[in-house]
């Protein structure tokens, strides 16, 4: 690790992605993941091999990246949350190509234009599909700058190594705030990529990179091919940080922004002897499931915080399998939840459960 | 007129806002004029009521930190820059884009002459590590609004990781910039918590996630 420095998480984001090996970045400014796509405006054009390139729209960006992540260069672009949308088409090409790219969404209110404040109402886009078809996305969701760095740099191992898109979900605050950070070490990632379209150097038959399979067959083959490899990434790539649930007795599910703040809330209802504890997604998807399943074995319900109407509360419900009360604590439209009120909603659902006993 | 120009996140809001109710409590009568046009999310505005508390005018876009995030100025920024009878602390937006925004009131500044434009830097923000790209920095800002900086602000920290050790620790490279540029050390800034006796100190806000 290296000295520790002062970074936006925006900038963070870029630093790691440079540091990854990262030498392609197209994309098209955006409140509030601007700071990125400057970032990058400044770095790249310094680098031997560099390409910096704002393209004319978020709908060329990611046809771009397509371009690139075909010939096995890493690549980036970056949005938040109407730019993201307009990426859907070519991130279910590159999905359906399967091609390693990384997405990053600094999520804002929306939906339509919406606001410019933080938001986690992309969730069922990022983890449900968003554009057509049958694909993930990996999707990793940092709480601190430190995280939006180190997370970029796995979104790009992640994503070589099983030939699929990576998204960094994060959010208006995560990509604004500033916070000391150990920058990850250069490294440019070891996976061969022998389906690259480099070239043939008249010495090997020509890669072709497409998602078109007319034939209903072969298509309904690479479904399935695609599916295997999800299945491994549930099986190995699930992250999450668990928070004090030895002794929980509730369990609140929160990520990004919002765990930040549920730690905080964790802490004050601790001291009045509330055992409350965490379980913090790091990836969304794949999502925690068997942390979520085996914590329903133990605790009485659940709080799902989110910057959201409720999307994450759906992937917690399915995980506990509807064995305990799950509850929603929420803002939406770029309010962020407040201690207190992780605390009252957390309260009311112990007084639901056990009858006002306590 | 005091005028802080710098790195974006360098910490020129922040000092603004102290450097404005530093010299009200010495009896000046001072005006804080917000002119970023890149950030529509930290500014000075967010300081208003500490400010107007002490009797410092805020000038300030009325959308600023309205969500309504556009590169304007405010229109009384005029004003500020020509009346003679108060201080007024120009708090600028980052690098050289945010510079630009200078460049309309510079031949005011001129005509006046009587202006200190301070050059903030933090050696701990990634892309101003070395003299050499701090001075690149402060050479960007100056072409954008044609004026010339008149001293520097070292602005050392990471945050809440922030030790007296790590500010000490950056006076080497501080005194190599002014060597290398000419320019007078203004001063060195910390949060107050920590900061020593030769350092302003700094009040900063609290965030509801830290």
């Amino acid at each position: 690790m290296t000295e520790k420095v002062l970074m936006k998480g925006n900038e963070a984001i870029a630093e790691a992605a440079l540091r990854s090996g990262c030498l392609h970045y197209f994309g098209y400014p955006i409140t509030p993941q601007t700071e990125l796509t400057a970032y990058m405006a400044k770095r790249l054009p310094k680098m031997e091999g560099g390409v910096f390139l704002q393209a004319e729209s978020e709908i060329s960006a990611i046809n771009m990246v397509y371009g690139v992540a075909s010939t096995g260069k890493r690549v980036m672009t970056s949005s938040s949350s109407p730019g993201v949308s307009l990426k859907q088409e070519g991130i279910s090409y590159i999905a359906g190509s399967d091609l390693p790219a990384v997405i990053v969404n600094v999520q804002r209110g929306g939906p339509g234009l919406g606001g410019i404040q933080p938001s986690q109402s992309d969730y069922f886009q990022a983890t449900k599909g968003g554009g057509h078809g049958d694909y993930h996305l990996i999707v990793l969701t940092p709480s601190s700058v430190q995280e939006m760095a180190d997370l970029t740099s796995l979104a790009f191992d992640l994503a070589d190594k099983y030939r699929c898109p990576a998204m960094l979900l994060a959010d208006g605050t995560m990509g604004q705030m500033m916070e000391p950070v150990a920058l990850p070490e250069p490294h440019m990632g070891t996976v061969e990529k022998p389906w690259a379209v480099t070239g043939t150097q008249m010495k090997r038959k020509h890669n072709v990179v497409n998602s078109l399979y007319l034939q209903p067959e072969v298509l309904e083959k690479t479904n399935f091919e695609r599916f295997e490899r999800y299945r491994q990434i549930e099986e190995n790539e699930v992250r999450y940080e668990s928070y004090l649930m030895d002794d929980a007795e509730y369990c609140i599910v929160a990520f990004g922004i919002a765990a930040r703040v549920a730690k905080n809330a964790i802490t004050m209802m601790r001291k009045d002897g509330l055992k409350v504890g965490l379980i913090r997604p790091i990836t969304v998807w794949p999502f925690p499931k068997k942390a979520i399943r085996e914590a329903a074995d133990k605790v009485k319900g659940f709080v799902s915080v989110e910057l959201s109407m409720g999307q994450m509360i759906e992937d917690v419900r399915l995980a506990e399998e509807c064995r305990r009360p799950v509850v929603l604590c929420n803002r939406a439209g770029g309010m962020i939840p407040g201690v207190d009120q992780i605390i009252a909603v957390t309260k009311d659902l112990v007084s639901s459960v056990e009858g006002g006993a306590r | 007129m005091t005028l802080f120009c710098g790195h974006y996140g360098s910490g020129k809001t922040n000092i603004a806002v102290n450097y404005a109710l530093h010299l009200r409590r010495q009896g000046l009568e001072v005006t804080i004029a917000d002119l970023d046009i890149v950030n529509p999310y930290f500014r000075s505005k967010d300081s208003t009521d500490v400010l107007e508390a002490e009797g410092v005018r805020v000038i300030a876009l009325p959308f600023a930190n309205s969500s309504v995030d556009l590169p304007a100025l405010p229109s009384a920024a005029y004003a500020v820059v020509q009346d003679r009878t108060r201080h007024a602390v120009l708090d600028i937006g980052g690098d050289d884009r945010g510079a630009y925004a200078l460049g309309r009131f510079v031949p005011y500044l001129l005509e006046e002459n009587d202006y200190e434009m301070l050059y903030v830097v933090n050696f701990q923000r990634p892309l101003t590590t070395t003299v050499f790209d701090a001075v690149e920095v402060m050479r960007e800002i100056e072409i954008a609004c044609g004026l010339a900086f008149t001293g520097i602000v070292n602005n050392t920290n990471l945050g809440a990781e922030t030790t007296l050790d790590l500010v000490k620790g950056s006076y080497r490279k501080a005194e190599e910039l002014c060597k290398v540029t000419g320019l007078p050390l203004f001063m060195v800034t910390a949060e107050s918590s920590i900061a020593a006796e030769e350092m302003f100190p700094l009040r900063l806000q609290k965030r509801p996630f830290e």
